[in-house]
């Protein structure tokens, strides 16, 4: 009756990811009507720079009121549905992006098509580069909306680059290769490589050699490399970010063929904390790629009015600057925040230089090494401590034990909330572990028995249990 | 192995049909009152400007509107997070009740089942790739619009099959037309999954009748397929007959519920916004709600626009006037271009609706051929410097269609494309009478020397 990609689950929606997201829903934590709700920490959102974007439209306010020079622009921006997008913006665009990488890469205006949101301008790079059943290469952990976004309308296939803690979740040569002869047994073609960098969900950038070892494997098996740059803004420590144009310009391959094999991904949604208003952007220097994309955009076009909009707040020079600095440092602070609230717990993060989200290591409060300890985890946290924060499963890790925790998307005081809930989970654990280390050792098997039924009836929220 | 997919080089994006490179040549040479008033006419977009002043003074008066403002406070941050894929809720509220009174408020929709998206050309990909498999057909009938054949088939594989209207019924959709279609598809081997049809239709400009709306939905249940009625030029219904929207035919059926039944509607056409992409699609069936909502990620509308549009259409007195006024004018759009085009000897399809008129030029073929089609148009668009739509760009099988647009251009402007047409028409019965003057004064010479030579050849065989 529907088609399959209706009616199937490719969507992703069932993940752990979305599941989260609807538990909170449930029951969201606020401040003063719900202290005692969950807090999302499950949202790679950028809230803490509103105040900067706010003051700017307060002394501009033409801008939003559609007006050019006293001049009302609603009839034209009302008309305009070009998919080349409004040129000013596009040239507005192109210079955020380069001052984002320190001007060491230019970028032509002409080679950047617009799109509703990155979800779109990946999806629409997908369909431009593979056919359904060929594959591209991901390395893991990645963001669980690639499941759906690169797969499922599309009937592309997805193979894991498996990266691990033992080198800091680095990409490595053998592991490209190996994930390559894997999609090879499995008779998959693999069209490309889709990197995100910086990386979500570990908020690192990429190395330069790991950068090199991309740009060769893609020369090598003559395939593409996506890099999705979308948290490009979100730098805000050392080491800087190299671009994968940057790395590409370092060889002096502009004129080889792998150039027009190098595509970038970029949106507004997470530097700007624009995630509402839908643009996302493809940078390439394929001519066809740039065409056939720019013609699939008919499907997902941004609002001229709110390419109007941005084209203003990108054409303040000052602002930006301003805007990326202060930005970079609030991120800064507020990642120091969580690395340091989470440190006092006992919990370790690997260690990041941007985004806006810690990739924190868990595995030592895991009863088990498993994927199934890590859901016991996961659910004790969302349903127990009330913090709604991602398994690494549903990334994609091959490591049981990794979350991933937001710290941009909340107030100072929520963080700190979350903060006291994480310290008294993990006593209360630490606690409970003494206590069955104790009796393991002394009590006699009936005492044991007693006691076990007690602590299991402390720290088990699910009432289904008792009923055992 | 293709470095790039099929899609991205293949030509299925159907931007080399002449419908698109009618457009070409009129951003090389666009015609401006001032700047270039010899140059080519727009008369090939279905865009509404008529009523931009009305919306521009319900934005003066509400300035909180586009400002991201409710009641004295900022809602910006609110509106700059709000990426959910169901839509603001005060949005879709404002929205069916909008669509409601475009229908006289003879249905009500449920503001759960609409599910918004960048436009209607991504809300007619997305109910394509919810409905049908690579490879499965949809049945439409001719002439379409021809943006259907990128938006339906390009990514999704779906295929098109035609339902062929002609001008001896004008254009009518027929059992037995519908019933052939659906035929030479099986004949392809092609599972059929639906019909989609554009209701009022574009390039037609008519509103579809009760019989045509009744035939369709027995057709669908009796098939067991899927119907989709897009019907983004329901605002622009001018005159009678009234709109039936496929949701009332269903109402009258007692079929209300039908859960094979969907509407595509757009601001794009009725407001005439579409730079603001607004879309979304109208479904009774739970399952296809929900995995178009999800599919819509792929094509969100702004938020910032989501909210300047719930203030809009929230305000049942704007909606009212706006609807009303900006039917009249197009009605006066419409009678302007159909006199003039009568004074040039040429007819158009009796219209009710829409942003066109169906332009009946076929006595100014030099045959009834897609060439001589061709032909005219690349005259009419090099010599009298209009840019109007081939019927066959729309899949029209009879030779000799235009469509032309009224509504996206000063009155001036169409008053100058209307005398140069005329003088155009003049020029062509000026050329044919002279031609067919020729021929007589040929034909009479020639069935002299005919005889001369006819009598020498006897004489010869007699020989």
């Amino acid at each position: 009756m529907l088609s399959s990609k209706a009616s199937c689950n490719s969507h992703g929606q069932d993940s752990s990811y979305f599941l989260g997201w609807q538990l909170y829903e449930n029951n969201p934590f606020h401040e003063v009507e719900n202290p005692t709700g969950i807090i999302q920490m499950g949202l790679a959102e950028n809230q803490l720079s509103f105040d900067l974007v706010e003051s700017w439209l307060r002394k501009n306010p033409e801008v939003m009121e559609l007006k050019k020079g006293g001049e009302s622009v609603f009839r034209e921006l009302a008309l305009f549905q070009d998919y080349h997008g409004l040129p000013t913006f596009k040239n507005e665009l192109v210079e955020y992006m380069a001052k984002m990488r320190g001007n060491k890469v230019k970028f032509d205006p002409n080679n950047l098509v617009l799109a509703a949101g990155a979800t779109s301008a990946n999806e629409t790079l997908i369909f431009c580069l593979a056919d359904p059943g060929e594959a591209i290469l991901l390395p893991t952990p990645y963001y669980p909306g690639f499941d759906r976004d690169l797969k499922w309308r599309t009937g592309v296939e997805i193979v894991p680059v498996h990266c691990w803690s033992s080198n800091g979740f680095r990409i490595t040569m053998f592991a490209l290769e190996e994930a390559y002869e894997r999609a090879q047994k499995l008779n998959l073609k693999v069209k490309g490589v889709l990197i995100t960098n910086p990386s979500n969900p570990l908020g690192t950038t990429m190395t330069k050699e790991e950068l090199d070892h991309l740009i060769t494997f893609a020369m090598a098996k003559n395939i593409h490399v996506i890099s999705d740059e979308v948290f490009s803004g979100t730098v805000f420590d050392s080491p800087g970010f190299i671009s994968i144009l940057e790395a590409a310009m370092d060889r002096n391959l502009e004129n080889t063929d792998v150039w027009s094999r190098i595509h970038i991904v970029y949106s507004l949604s997470k530097d700007l904390g624009l995630p509402g208003f839908r643009v996302g952007m493809i940078y390439s220097n394929n001519k066809t790629v740039v065409g056939a994309s720019t013609k699939m955009s008919s499907f997902g076009l941004v609002s001229s009015q709110t390419q109007y909009l941005l084209t203003n707040v990108l054409a303040s020079k000052r602002f930006t600057s301003k805007y990326m600095k202060e930005n970079q440092k609030r991120l800064k602070k507020r990642k120091e925040m969580l690395v340091s609230g989470l440190k006092k717990s006992g919990i370790e993060c690997l260690k990041s230089n941007a985004g806006l989200f810690c990739w924190v290591d868990m595995r030592h409060l895991l009863s088990s090494n498993t994927l199934e300890a890590e859901t016991k985890l996961w659910n004790q946290m969302v349903c127990d401590v009330g913090l709604n924060i991602s398994p690494g499963s549903s990334f994609h890790c091959s490591e049981p034990g990794w979350f991933r925790v937001c710290f941009a998307n909340m107030s100072r005081g929520t963080l700190q909330v979350a903060m006291r809930r994480i310290k008294d989970f993990v006593e209360r654990s630490n606690f409970m572990g003494r206590i069955k280390m104790n009796y393991q050792q002394n009590m006699s098997s009936l005492s044991r028995k007693l006691l076990s039924n007690w602590v299991r009836k402390l720290s088990s929220p699910d009432p289904n249990e008792h009923e055992r | 192995m293709g470095l790039l997919s099929r899609k991205a080089t293949c030509n299925s994006h159907g931007q080399d049909s002449s419908y698109f490179l009618g457009w070409l040549e009129y951003e090389k040479n666009p015609y401006h009152h001032l700047h270039n008033p010899n140059g080519i006419i727009q008369m090939g977009l279905a865009e509404n400007q008529l009523s931009f002043d009305l919306l521009e003074t319900w934005l003066a008066k509400n300035p909180e509107a586009v400002g991201c403002k409710r009641d004295g406070q900022s809602i910006f941050r609110e509106l700059a997070l709000f990426q959910d894929y169901h839509g603001l809720p005060a949005f879709k509220k404002a929205l069916v009740d909008f669509m409601a009174e475009i229908r006289g408020n003879k249905v009500s929709f449920e503001p759960n089942n609409i599910v918004l998206t960048a436009g209607a050309t991504s809300a007619n990909e997305t109910l394509m790739f919810c409905l049908a498999e690579h490879g499965d057909a949809f049945l439409l009938p001719t002439p379409y619009y021809p943006g259907f054949d990128r938006d339906l088939k390009w990514r999704t594989g779906v295929q098109i099959v035609p339902i062929h209207c002609t001008s001896s019924n004008c254009f009518r959709i027929t059992a037995s037309a519908i019933e052939e279609a659906y035929q030479q598809a099986q004949k392809k081997n092609l599972t059929v999954k639906g019909i989609l049809i554009t209701n009022p239709s574009n390039p037609l400009g008519t509103t579809m009748t009760r019989p045509e709306l009744n035939l369709l939905i027995n057709f669908i249940t009796d098939k067991q397929i899927h119907l989709i009625s897009d019907e983004i030029y329901s605002g622009t219904v001018f005159n009678s007959p009234s709109f039936i929207s496929i949701m009332e035919a269903l109402k009258d059926m007692n079929m209300e519920k039908n859960n094979r039944v969907h509407i595509v509607y757009s601001l794009s056409k009725d407001l005439g916004l579409p730079g603001f992409r607004v879309g979304a699609i109208y479904s009774n069936d739970p399952t296809v709600v929900s995995a178009a909502v999800k599919m819509s990620s792929f094509g969100l509308v702004s938020s910032q626009t989501q909210y300047l549009l719930s203030v809009m259409l929230s305000d049942k007195k704007f909606r009212n006037h706006y609807i009303v006024k900006n039917q009249n004018r197009l009605l006066k759009r419409q009678r302007k271009l159909v006199s003039g085009l009568e004074k040039s000897g040429i007819r158009c399809l009796e219209s009710n609706a829409g942003l066109f008129c169906w332009v009946d030029m076929r006595h100014l073929l030099s045959s009834d051929t897609f060439e001589a089609e061709m032909e005219l148009w690349e005259r009419i668009i090099y010599d009298v410097k209009l840019n109007i739509s081939p019927g066959s760009s729309c899949h029209c099988n009879e030779p000799g269609w235009f469509r032309v647009c009224f509504a996206n251009m000063s009155e001036d402007a169409l008053e100058l494309a209307m005398q140069r047409l005329k003088s155009f028409v003049g020029s062509i019965e000026k050329h044919n009478h002279q031609e067919s003057e020729k021929l007589r004064k040929e034909s009479h010479i020639g069935k002299w020397i005919f005889r001369l030579s006819f009598q020498s050849f006897n004489e010869q065989d007699q020989r």
